[in-house]
């Protein structure tokens, strides 16, 4: 299990605050929320600009609150549409990547193999490669294969880049599948992959689920490879729709880009939210969330 | 039964075939394209898009004879070993140290602030650091209230207003690593050093540091990959600007692929970033090959 996999089980199963004997500090306290306030401020901007229809850079509280930048972004063509890429994108590629990992974890987590631990080892190094890099080269092949400026071509690539986190990911949550309940089923006559679906994967829901919002996350938040392969405005995710909105009204709209902002960012806070709280223990959102 | 098994065995790897497809078609199919490419003068647009020519060495001796290049390396170290290695892991570290002592509900409401810069969406994050250090932002309005003229950050210091940002909103990952390990360390150690006198101080640096070193360890790689890929924070916040003052390599081979239209010389700088992940990755894995032993 990587660290961060561990960091992330241990951040959900309550372990953290288990110094019940150690003295509380007040000193402490202060400081943490001194460091707590800084980072704070930049997002209070966000959330105080939306609500002020003669926003600036300052971070002040608005003369008269009022919903109005909330209205004004709130267009199929400013918002909805580029709301629905970014969907149709994400659950693509969290659909495409978590088909692809459970297939792949099947055979490396029940089977063994000399072919396992180097192409477990090759996926761990495949998570180091940075994505931002490989860009420039990836929009050069998208260019001679005739891929560019389309949706499933992108949902493959994307599904690609968080592949080797997932397989890894997944197929540790497979592991603490018991073999036994399995091989109950192979008994019975069960083919291995029927196995898989109707004993495996059903005990494993939680950890699956949290792979899907893991990667639906991730790409959500993309800017970069939309921005790379995506040229048309109507196929343009939120993340890119935004900067266009931002280098284009931006400068004037500061409220609007704020209320944008913050539409754009609740579908995976909720989905945060509801990872870190819900699943328990198998809570595993990791740092490569950052594309 | 002798023919049969190894082949029903090959037959059992039948399921990993779509990822090894995905992943060979769309990440080392790039990579070697990127090694390809980076040896020709291949431009996004004109002839040379259609019929690149082998130019041998050429982009790699522009690399060493430009002065862009060098001057990118020293602003991606800079980048990488404030923000990450100093900035995120040892404020992650302090956070991660205080929660222990502090009280359990100011804890959890700092944890999510902290973590709140973390999990919004790159462009989002990076529109809010960009109104943060912009000439009537917070961070001036601060400055103003404590009697202090502020600056253009985004223009006068573009490198530190990147580093804080890349702080701000990395430094979760670190802290999340902390806490976990710390909560691993055994009670009793640091309370046996204790009885023997040793001081707050002399228990982090001879007890409980040691104790998380493979912490420490993965840790410094990850977020040392992870700020070496930025590139999202800094476009927004300055586009590598003014005048290239803080263009990281990320942005320099965007800029050189797509701004001039250079896909050949891009790709050339492209390479060194892959080679410098790989080598990363490979020390990560060897790292965690040790720490199962």
């Amino acid at each position: 299990m990587t660290t961060t996999e561990r960091t992330a089980r241990q951040a959900a199963s309550g372990r953290l605050a288990s110094s019940k004997r150690r003295p509380r500090s007040t000193p402490a306290d202060a400081a943490l929320m001194l460091i707590g306030a800084c980072f704070l401020l930049p997002l209070l901007w966000l959330v105080l600009a939306s609500l002020d229809t003669n926003a600036g850079y300052q971070t002040r509280l608005p003369g008269n609150a009022s919903l109005t930048n909330f209205a004004a972004v709130l267009t199929p063509e400013l918002l909805l549409r580029p709301l629905w890429n970014s969907l149709l994108l994400s659950a693509g590629t969290a659909t495409v990547t978590l088909l692809a990992a459970v297939l792949a974890a099947y055979p490396l987590s029940r089977f063994q193999s000399r072919f396992n631990r180097p192409f477990l080892y090759s996926i761990l190094c495949g998570t180091c490669l940075p994505i931002t890099a490989i860009m420039v080269p990836v929009y050069g092949l998208f260019v001679q294969l005739r891929l560019l400026d389309s949706m499933p071509s992108t949902v493959l690539f994307m599904a690609a880049t968080a592949l080797p986190m997932a397989i890894w990911m997944t197929k540790n949550f497979m592991d603490t599948v018991p073999l036994s309940l399995e091989e109950a089923a192979w008994m019975d006559g069960a083919s291995g992959l029927t196995a898989l679906r109707t004993v495996v994967l059903p005990l494993m829901r939680q950890g699956l689920g949290v792979v899907f919002i893991f990667v639906f996350i991730q790409t959500w938040g993309n800017f970069f490879v939309p921005f790379i392969l995506l040229l048309s405005p109507s196929k343009q995710p939120a993340s890119v729709s935004i900067f266009s909105f931002f280098g284009q009204h931006g400068a004037i709209a500061y409220g609007q880009l704020a209320a944008f902002s913050i539409l754009y960012s609740i579908p995976v806070l909720v989905l945060y939210v509801l990872v870190a709280r819900g699943a328990g223990g198998s809570f595993a959102l990791s740092g490569a969330m950052k594309g | 039964m002798g023919a049969s098994k190894p082949f029903r065995q090959q037959l059992r790897l039948l399921p990993v075939v779509p990822s090894v497809l995905l992943l060979l078609l769309f990440l080392a199919a790039p990579v070697l394209w990127s090694f390809h490419a980076s040896f020709t003068n291949a431009a996004l647009t004109g002839r040379n898009a259609r019929n690149p020519a082998w130019t041998g060495l050429d982009n790699y001796e522009r690399l060493l004879t430009d002065s862009a290049f060098p001057a990118s390396v020293f602003l991606t170290v800079v980048f990488v070993v404030a923000s990450a290695i100093v900035g995120q892991n040892l404020l992650g570290l302090l956070i991660a140290g205080l929660m222990t002592r502090a009280r359990k509900p100011v804890s959890a409401v700092v944890g999510t602030a902290v973590v709140a810069a973390w999990v919004l969406p790159e462009i989002v994050a990076a529109f809010a650091a960009y109104a943060y250090f912009s000439k009537d932002g917070t961070l001036n309005q601060l400055l103003a209230g404590a009697g202090w003229s502020g600056a253009d950050w985004l223009y006068a210091f573009p490198m530190v207003a990147v580093v804080l940002a890349n702080i701000w909103r990395g430094t979760a990952f670190s802290m999340l690593v902390y806490r976990a390990a710390l909560a691993d360390v055994p009670q009793d150690i640091s309370e046996a050093a204790l009885m023997d006198g040793a001081s707050g101080w002399q228990r982090l640096v001879f007890v409980t540091l040691p104790l998380i070193r493979s912490s420490i360890a993965t840790n410094l790689m990850l977020v040392t990959l992870q700020t070496l890929a930025v590139f999202t924070l800094i476009w927004v916040m300055t586009a590598g600007g003014p005048s290239n003052t803080s263009t990281t390599l990320p942005v320099l081979a965007y800029q050189e692929a797509f701004k001039f239209g250079d896909i050949g010389y891009g790709t050339a700088i492209a390479s060194v970033l892959i080679v410098l992940g790989l080598v990363f990755g490979i020390a990560y894995v060897r790292l965690l090959k040790g720490d199962k032993r």
